[in-house]
């Protein structure tokens, strides 16, 4: 049941007010048809008696009050998905952006999802490799997991999800990811950047694109991610598929959010942004998972822009309470050229205990991450106090766990965009690096364990060991 | 029950609803709304019109359609069939939901909290033909291998007891029959009772006994007691969850009720899939046959969260009565509060702070208020009690949020996570310097050895000392480095690096280290102190610290933790190396 209207009332922001609608119901969307007959779309975003608040996607230029028809679709907003949609450009509401046919739907699907069944899920536990030390090595990545990068203005993050989408693997297993991606509000560069990266590689076939660019109409951006996850959802618990998400950049979609959010005059939360931000963004982030009984798997990696770098900024913030940890990019590491850039330290992926050890990894994994974390910790420290006294006041011990911190930066952490490791060469260079400590420093390691894999690597160390200086003393 | 009355919906905005002619109804009733029957609850009544909060996706509703008033207060069913459950934040089973409507929550379905087609074995052990009142115990139903279920008289029934028998009953059959003053009341193994308010008891005691969670920082230095409340705030990635799950895990209750609100999917699968394979370490049985579970995940709709915690105390309350002690566990109370939150904004009420209603604190304080010792109301005299901790996540873990604010007024016990400890893996990440707890008197009684508690306590106020005197000397050795310092100096910051590493450090994932006994606290934490005793008598008699730092025995000690306590002769042996390795150190500096 078609139902058209010429009753628009009030246009303000994104949003219009429509009247004396019969049978509107929340949530559904609408088409609107402007005077010289464009159509723009829109959605319910509250229902009074006859009164209908609508959000307008594409932004209400140019819309106005007596020659607008609004026509009632009747349904909620849902994408047309079929395995055609792989190797395909689509806008942030879901309709196709580049020169290919529009999709046969082998089904439309609800973008706004349901719920999985916490007693339905099935616990991710699948090392991703991903070649990447700082991850593999400390942050590991599971099926299922959503990991989100925290990033800021200038830094390369880019480059660590392009890096991400090429060398992720299963170990052992030949499968491949399928990347679904959205873009929200990001520049045409960045965006070109990851769509060439992927066509360089081959990896554009197994890949579908949500583009909204950062001139593309900003309401569009709530859509984006909803349609995004409506496709890896098809992929992945229809299709039998792993998909790797990508949402860069959610801060851009927050904003719109709060955009809307002051247009129906909300009260604001920290910030200005609406209060139930962080529902809005667990709707999103919880879709990633695995499900009982399914093949498929959706990992999320989505990338947002920290402003001035504040990780208590909202919008980092509540990301940081759903996700399961988080990467997060460190601008002076980014200086020293360390790339990519990652700050070890408050960087946490929940899941890591569960995705490594003998079987899926290695035994040492556990007990290595926690000594090189320690260490490191130890080593930045001294490195901040080597700023205010100078490297000559340090203790012996200061500067040993100095040096180490900055090897660990340059070896272990930085390997360019374009090395892939494997998490045992990971492992060993962990060891390598650690080969500068005695077995009595090494608490956080199971001796046996010291005992199993250090040899190897204390033999070239040898004469250095023997400079360790002796605490003065009398 | 009041008369059903039909209203129609005026106006939707996500998860509430208005509907008018809703005259008669009462402040949270639960209604019905729309065709597919949504469930939801009066949140506010102007006139004939209601505003109802949705505890279900609102997408596809409109005005026009009508709401049901069902005339009773959002409650739930209390009787066996509880334990081992796991329910959203409404109390429908979520096993059962799978079942019903596949891998995803879909609107509309009515499954009830307790399983209709069980059949539980019931022994009266009440007299038919006496005279009971609300709370007396009528009989028992062996739910699991670890819990007794007394069946009791509904609160607000007195009569004379009749028809009582033993038998085969699911839930909702007849066991007997109350004469009461109103006629016939029907006894069943279940009962219903309104979660936001607080089950009646006899009286309300003070908590007198420490809660043991075989965490040691927990229980060393910020003990929580039975009946007592805690709360544990900290930013995300601190550890929040894991230290909520170790708690629901080891603590010495009874009873855990676990309250997954509004956090992560994933977390619950996790709770799920562990939980069944833990053995407790009391009883020797999986640990899921104490446990009652809510999952309430972020992604389901806000104010099914709001309800959680309330139906989560509910079932809390309800096995306190039966005489047991109850743990329960909110993780975390901030989604909760930001659920308040978003109702409240949909209800265009006036904001307080960040937005929150100005209830909040008011709402917050009644919460914990239901926890506490009690003398269980009806007979045989009993006393059960119930402890809260919950999990608060403050945003930037800024402590003056107005979540962490209103609950620190409440709680007793403050369990401060701090960012730096996580990020240097000591975990758990608790601060020893700000947290508290106002239950440390009990502590001593904990031990069956009177006088091993009171050296406990002692040697854990001296360790406290240490810490303290190292977060100041730690400034200055920052400034002038670690030579300048005195050699006693010296000593105390490397035993509160012992303290720290040695004892306060507790890996949840290592099979020993995650529990650890009271009396094998007493051991490690007696094994620090002794070293640092000794070593300092070492230092005064001229002993080089360097020397002291180095003894292999430093590294027993610091490996202590990881004996399995069936073997605590080799612990206390540890005490034998230290005196023994510094004998030796000792005499050869005075030869």
């Amino acid at each position: 049941m078609l139902k058209e209207y010429k009753t628009v009332r009030e246009i303000a922001g994104p949003l219009m007010l429509v009247e004396g609608v019969d049978q509107a119901k929340y949530g559904q969307i609408v088409d609107i048809e402007m005077g010289d007959g464009t159509i723009r779309h829109g959605q319910i975003l509250q229902v009074e008696n006859d009164k209908v608040l609508i959000q307008v996607f594409e932004g209400t230029e140019g819309i106005n009050v007596r020659d607008t028809t609004v026509r009632f679709l009747g349904k909620p907003m849902e994408l047309a998905v079929s395995p055609d949609i792989l190797g395909r450009v689509f806008s942030g509401t879901g309709r196709p952006r580049d020169d290919g046919p529009p999709i046969l739907p082998k089904k439309r699907m609800n973008i706004n999802g349901n719920p999985i069944n916490p007693y339905a899920r099935d616990y991710p536990n699948e090392f991703i490799q991903t070649g990447i030390s700082t991850i593999d090595g400390l942050n590991p990545l599971v099926r299922g997991q959503k990991l989100p990068i925290f990033s800021g203005a200038g830094l390369p993050h880019d480059q660590i999800t392009a890096q991400l989408a090429r060398q992720s693997t299963v170990l052992g297993k030949g499968e491949a990811f399928a990347v679904v991606f959205a873009a929200m509000g990001i520049t045409f560069e960045a965006a070109q950047f990851f769509i060439n990266d992927l066509t360089e590689t081959g990896a554009i076939e197994r890949a579908v694109l949500f583009i909204n660019l950062a001139n593309d109409p900003a309401i569009e951006r709530i859509a984006a991610p909803r349609v995004a996850l409506t496709a890896a959802e098809y992929l992945a618990f229809e299709e039998d598929m792993h998909v790797l998400v990508i949402l860069n950049d959610m801060t851009n979609y927050c904003e719109a959010l709060r955009e809307i959010s002051a247009a129906r005059k909300e009260v604001p939360g920290r910030r200005g942004y609406p209060g139930y931000l962080y529902t809005d963004l667990a709707t999103i982030y919880e879709r990633a998972g695995r499900v009982k009984g399914k093949k498929g798997s959706i990992t999320m990696v989505p990338v947002l822009t920290m402003p001035e770098d504040d990780k208590t900024h909202p919008v980092p913030d509540l990301t940081g309470y759903i996700t399961e940890g988080q990467i997060i990019m460190s601008r002076p590491l980014h200086r020293k050229a360390v790339a990519p850039p990652v700050d070890a330290l408050p960087s946490l992926s929940r899941l890591k205990d569960k995705g490594i050890g003998p079987d899926k990894t290695r035994e040492d994994h556990a007990d290595l991450y926690n000594q090189l974390y320690a260490a490191y910790a130890r080593g930045k420290e001294a490195q901040e106090l080597a700023t205010i006294l100078g490297e000559a006041a340090l203790s012996a011990e200061d500067q040993k766990y100095m040096k180490f911190a900055n090897e660990f930066e340059s070896r272990f952490i930085s390997q360019g965009y374009y090395e892939n490791r494997s998490v045992f060469q990971t492992l060993d260079l962990g060891w390598e690096l650690l080969s500068m400590f005695e077995n009595v420093e090494l608490k956080r390691i199971d001796i046996k364990l010291i005992n199993k894999y250090m040899p190897r690597f204390r033999k070239e160390k040898e004469p250095e060991q023997k400079t360790e200086p002796v605490k003065a003393e009398n | 029950m009041a008369e059903e009355k039909n209203g129609k919906i005026v106006k939707v905005a996500g998860p509430v609803v208005v509907a008018e002619g809703m005259l008669g109804a009462h402040m949270y009733d639960v209604v019905r709304v729309g065709e597919e029957n949504l469930i939801g609850e009066i949140v506010e009544l102007r006139g004939d019109r209601a505003s109802i909060q949705v505890y279900e996706d609102t997408v596809g509703i409109g005005p026009g359609e009508r709401v049901i008033n069902t005339g009773t207060p959002l409650s739930v069913e209390l009787g066996p069939g509880l334990i081992s459950n796991i329910y959203d934040g409404i109390q429908r089973p979520l096993s059962a939901l799978v079942e019903a409507q596949g891998s995803f929550i879909k609107r509309g379905s009515q499954i009830p909290g307790l399983p209709r087609d069980k059949k539980w074995h019931f022994t009266p052990t009440a007299v038919n033909g006496s005279d009971v009142r609300p709370g007396d115990i009528l009989g028992q139903v062996q739910e699991s291998t670890l819990v007794l279920h007394k069946i009791m008289v509904p609160p607000g029934v007195w009569g004379k007891l009749e028809g009582l028998t033993e038998g085969d009953y699911t839930v909702t059959d007849k066991i007997g029959v109350v004469k009461t003053q109103s006629g016939d009341h029907v006894l069943t193994l279940m009962q219903k009772w309104p979660v936001r308010r607080p089950r009646p008891v006899a009286q309300r005691l003070n908590p007198n006994k420490i809660l043991l969670t075989g965490q040691r920082v927990i229980d060393a230095f910020f003990p929580i007691a039975k009946g007592g409340t805690a709360c544990v705030p900290g930013p995300f990635g601190t550890g929040k969850t894991v230290v909520q799950h170790q708690l629901a895990k080891w603590v010495d209750a009874d009873i855990v009720v676990y309250v997954g609100c509004g956090e992560r999917g994933n977390e619950m699968t996790d709770v799920l899939k562990e939980f069944p394979e833990l053995i407790d370490p009391h009883s020797g049985e999986p640990l899921m046959k104490r446990v009652v579970l809510l999952a309430n995940t972020s992604d389901m709709p806000v104010a099914a969260r709001e309800a959680s915690v309330y139906t989560g105390i509910t079932i809390a309350e309800y096995f306190r009565d039966m005489g047991l002690s109850v743990g329960m566990m909110a993780d975390s109370t901030s989604r909760w509060a930001e659920a308040m939150r978003e109702i409240s904004t949909r209800l265009e009420e006036m904001p307080a702070e960040e937005g929150y209603p100005a209830y909040l604190g008011a709402r917050i304080a009644s919460f914990y208020e239901r926890a506490g010792r009690v003398v269980c109301a009806g007979t045989p005299q009993r006393e059960g009690a119930l402890s809260i901790i919950g999990a608060v996540s403050p945003p930037g873990g800024d402590l003056s949020d107005s979540v962490v604010q209103a609950t620190l007024h409440v709680v007793k016990v403050f369990w401060s996570l701090l960012a730096r400890l996580a990020q240097q893996r000591h975990f758990p990440a608790i601060d020893w310097l700000t947290s508290y707890s106002f239950y440390k008197q009990y502590l001593a009684e904990t031990f069956e050895d009177k006088e091993q508690g009171a050296a406990f306590v002692e040697m854990t106020r001296q360790a406290m000392a240490l810490l303290e005197q190292e977060s100041q000397l730690i400034e200055i050795v920052r400034l002038v480095g670690a030579e300048s310092i005195s050699a006693a100096d010296r000593l105390a910051l490397e035993t509160a690096k012992s303290i720290r590493e040695d004892f306060l450090h507790q890996n949840a994932f290592h099979k020993v280290d995650t529990y650890t006994q009271i009396e094998k606290q007493h051991d490690l934490l007696m094994l620090i102190l002794r070293f640092h005793r000794q070593a300092l008598a070492a230092i005064e008699h001229g002993v080089d610290t360097a020397d002291l730092f180095a003894l292999p025995v430093r590294e027993d000690i610091a490996r202590a933790k990881y004996i399995d306590y069936a073997e605590a002769d080799k612990i206390r042996g540890i005490a034998d190396l230290i005196d023994r390795q510094i004998r030796e150190l000792y005499s050869a500096v005075t030869s």
